[in-house]
């Protein structure tokens, strides 16, 4: 399988389109991509909730919503989130496709004509945006930013890549800092938006069924700009940073199902010529159901509700993340990196290699049949500095050795053990 | 086997009811790499109290067996069928709610094998002492996990506070408790009566040739027998129309105070038509003035007594229903109080022929993007086929809606001595 992308730089803008005949609706994505950084990634943090809310011809949420109810419940989704040491910002538009509709012919175009709008005209007033919405925001951004910490799995992820990543760009927190709220105003944070479409790296893409030729026009009629810093954004290339001192941390909280979660670095990135085999290795560690941390911790042990490993790609880590009972943590613990030491002495069959290689194609076609997923994926290329056509990742897993899985494995490196349990928990220390 | 054709939504539905009662649907989507396939009984957490097949006195079962059941159903005696499935390159899952329990796959490749492995582990149990008290352990770390989610406390407070008797008031995964006392022949009582296949649906959608595919379900059904099964008697308790407690509130370790108003469906059991309408017409509603458009939202905003973590679900079942409103809240007195203001003042309210409108060209576009997913619509069409409705007529239905049906749903929809409020608070701390 393949997937057909049409590619063109126009106006300053990548555009890409994604013809297919998946889908009932059409899918519009406008990307933006900067370095992660301290000092604007709560202005970044902030910018989504904002431009939602409304735009120069629908400044309320109401007509905003109103709109795109007549677009026939076009859905609307704006958000950040980090890649690598990298910011993203994405919107997200979908609409029904013309083809199923009555009376609805021009309805694509004033989707494209909305979104412009809302990057391009958001509700203005004076140098800033609305200041009442400016303010609520702001106040609602806080309250996420504290309740993160009710939800623990994600708590405990957050606190071990804080520690792990300590002074690398990475352990920045995507949704932002509380304390920098109070640190710009309105005006500055508007500013800050303008230059983010005058200088970032800025890409469209386009998913459903559609006439590629024809959608190219009808977007490079509406969206055209001119670079102001011709540059494109620095490459990452410290990504990579090696730690030879393992940590181990354990904090308390008022909960009853501990978490337990391992940092590793696997100094393997999207762009290597090992990546493939650190997916494979990822796969059979504990990527799936038949993973070894699934069957020994969970099936084997009843020791964990969950038990999964997850690789990072464009930065170089992979985390094991569990739930566990408290008073299981040593053993936990212990099942865990002998699960990892029989994956470095190649303790695994042909057999499994050859299931997992056939789960990971099928994980990814899967991915390739969503229109988000589809459009994600080939985006990953652009942050990762690297074309990969389908084909060719699935040949490259295809083609993977259990003697590269194993030599993967001996190249990760627990970096960090981190802990979240019940009070009282941590008392055997 | 039917073949027909939905204009609408442009799919064609292949279907059969087979000789022991199971009904079977492929919607084939060649476009798509994928294929999804669920099996599902009409079976979930409420179904507690019953007539055991071939036997004439109804039992009660402890909390959290259809749930346990289907974890069980996953261990044979020399194997994990999870690893039949990842052989022949599948995910397989499953889930139980209130009221079904669903066993499923996803592939892109060796189809036909993975539909028959479906079958065959479901209609193929196998329950031992050892490996249920095994199981205990596995489902008592999952129940602790819940309980440490504030938004599952407030869910099931919520109904809590709704329900007098009624068993959608328990957790779908029972309590640590009541998950110890499961002995494996309860676990083959409740298999038994509800897993024969007069009471459940295969549904198969994706990359295949549905021809072949009916083929081989057919033969596979052959081979097997079953008891005769009669209708299953269900026996729920008797369950007043007005709410349990007005107010519920539950203490944990939250950053912010959570808060819902729940609004307690009356006791109608309805089916078909009567039931696709009323279920349409609560969800409009609920969208209409609670949506990030809506007007009650937009107050809500305003006055900065919600955040972005605001929702609102209704859940319309034949033996229950209610509808949920809540968000995180510095202030859950005045969410409660507002919320029940706005809920009241519909019942004088009246909705505009344009307003309507907008309103259905959203709920079919919400439709038709939901069908893209093969989940959605296997898993939707195989629970409506259980209350007589049809996923793939939902749109044509909904443009017949007429502003009359709404005006004469919302002037009725909402009474005082339905609604409930559950708060969780900060916990207090003890010295």
């Amino acid at each position: 399988m393949s997937v057909k992308e049409i590619k063109q730089v126009e106006n300053d803008i990548n555009f890409h389109m994604l013809p297919n005949k998946k889908h009932k609706t059409i899918t519009f994505a406008v990307k933006f991509r900067a370095p992660l950084e301290r000092k604007t990634i709560t202005k970044r943090a902030l910018l989504p909730y904002i431009l939602k809310q409304g735009t120069a011809s629908f400044p309320t949420r109401k007509e905003l919503q109103e709109e795109l109810a007549e677009l026939y419940g076009a859905v609307l989704s704006i958000g950040g989130a980090k890649k690598g040491e990298n910011h993203i910002i994405t919107f997200y538009l979908e609409v029904p496709n013309e083809k199923f509709l009555p009376d609805s012919s021009s309805l694509i175009e004033r989707a494209i004509q909305l979104l412009h709008e809302i990057v391009y005209k958001p509700n203005q007033e004076g140098q800033g945006f609305s200041p009442q919405v400016f303010d609520r925001e702001k106040g609602i951004l806080r309250q996420n930013i504290h309740s993160i910490k009710d939800d623990k799995a994600s708590y405990a992820n957050i606190r071990l890549v804080d520690e792990m990543c300590d002074g690398e760009p990475y352990s920045i927190h995507a949704q932002g800092y509380e304390k920098d709220l109070s640190s710009f105003s309105n005006q500055e944070l508007f500013t800050y938006y303008e230059t983010i479409r005058d200088e970032e790296v800025m890409d469209i893409y386009v998913s459903g069924d559609f006439e590629a030729d024809q959608m190219l026009q009808l977007l490079t009629g509406q969206f055209k700009r001119t670079l102001k810093k011709k540059e494109s954004t620095p490459f990452n290339q410290e990504a990579l940073k090696r730690t030879t001192d393992e940590k181990e941390l354990i904090e308390e909280d008022q909960i009853q199902q501990a978490k337990l979660n391992i940092g590793y670095r696997t100094n393997i990135l999207y762009r290597d010529e090992k990546y493939p085999a650190l997916q494979v290795f990822n796969g059979m560690f504990g990527g799936f159901p038949s993973s070894k941390l699934f069957i020994n911790v969970r099936e084997k042990n009843s020791l964990a509700y969950y038990a999964v490993s997850r690789v990072e790609s464009h930065k170089g880590l992979l985390f094991v993340m569990s739930g566990i009972a408290p008073e299981d943590y040593e053993k936990a613990l212990a099942i865990i990196r002998e699960q990892k030491e029989a994956m470095q002495n190649g303790d695994f069959t042909e057999e499994e290699l050859e299931e997992t290689k056939l789960l990971i194609i099928n994980q990814l076609k899967e991915t390739l049949d969503h229109a988000q997923g589809m459009i994600e994926f080939m985006y990953q290329q652009e942050v990762g500095h690297k074309e990969m056509p389908v084909d060719e990742l699935f040949e490259g897993i295809r083609q993977v050795t259990k003697e590269q899985v194993i030599e993967v494995a001996n190249q990760v490196q627990e970096a960090m053990v981190y802990l979240l349990t019940s009070e009282g928990g941590a008392g055997h220390e | 086997m039917n073949k027909r054709y939905f204009e609408t939504v442009d799919e064609t539905l292949y279907e059969k009811k087979l000789d022991n009662g199971l009904q079977v649907c492929l919607l084939p989507k060649p476009e798509l790499t994928k294929t999804y396939g669920v099996f599902m009984t009409n079976y979930g957490s409420i179904d507690q109290s019953f007539v055991p097949i071939g036997q004439t006195e109804a039992i009660t079962v402890p909390d959290g067996i259809a749930h346990f059941l289907e974890h069980k159903l996953f261990e044979k005696e020399d194997r994990d069928v999870f690893t039949d499935f990842t052989k022949q390159a599948a995910s397989p899952n499953a889930f139980t709610s209130f009221t079904e329990t669903a066993y499923l796959f996803s592939a892109t490749s060796n189809i036909e094998k993975n539909v028959l492995t479906l079958i065959d582990f479901v209609q193929d149990p196998y329950f031992s002492e050892q490996s249920v008290e095994k199981e205990k352990g596995i489902i008592a770390q999952e129940i602790n996990m819940y309980d440490d989610q504030p938004d599952w406390r407030l869910f099931m407070g919520t109904n809590k506070a709704l329900f007098h008797n009624h068993p959608v008031n328990i957790d779908i995964a029972g309590t640590v408790d009541s998950i110890y006392t499961i002995t494996k022949d309860d676990l083959y009582t409740c298999y038994h009566t509800f897993y024969h296949p007069e009471n459940m649906i295969l549904f198969v959608t994706g990359n295949f040739d549905p021809e072949q595919m009916m083929q081989l379900i057919l033969e596979n059904q052959e081979k097997k027998s079953f008891d005769k099964l009669e209708e299953i008697q269900r026996e729920f308790p008797e369950e007043p129309d007005y709410v349990k407690e007005k107010n519920l509130q539950i203490n944990m370790p939250v950053s912010i105070p959570k808060c819902a108003v729940g609004i307690k469906e009356p006791n109608q059991q309805l089916q078909g038509e009567d039931y696709l309408k009323r279920d349409l017409l609560t969800d409009m509603v609920l969208d209409y003035f609670f949506s990030t458009g809506g007007e009650f939202y937009q107050k809500l905003y305003e006055e900065d007594i919600i955040d972005n973590s605001f929702f609102f679900e209704s859940n319309l079942q034949t033996s229950f229903g209610y509808v949920s409103i809540g968000s995180n809240t510095n202030q859950p007195d005045v969410f409660s109080a507002r919320v029940q203001e706005m809920l009241l003042s519909t019942r004088e309210m009246e909705i505009s022929e344009a307003a309507f409108e907008r309103m259905k060209k959203k709920k079919m576009g919400q439709l038709l993007r939901a069908m893209n997913s093969l989940e959605f619509i296997a898993n939707q069409f195989a629970t409506l086929s259980f209350k007589d409705v049809n996923l793939l007529d939902i749109v044509p239905f909904i443009q017949k809606l007429t502003v009359q049906d709404i005006n004469d749903f919302l002037n009725t929809w909402i009474e005082e001595d339905r609604l409930a409020t559950c708060t969780i608070q900060k916990q207090t701390v003890e010295k």
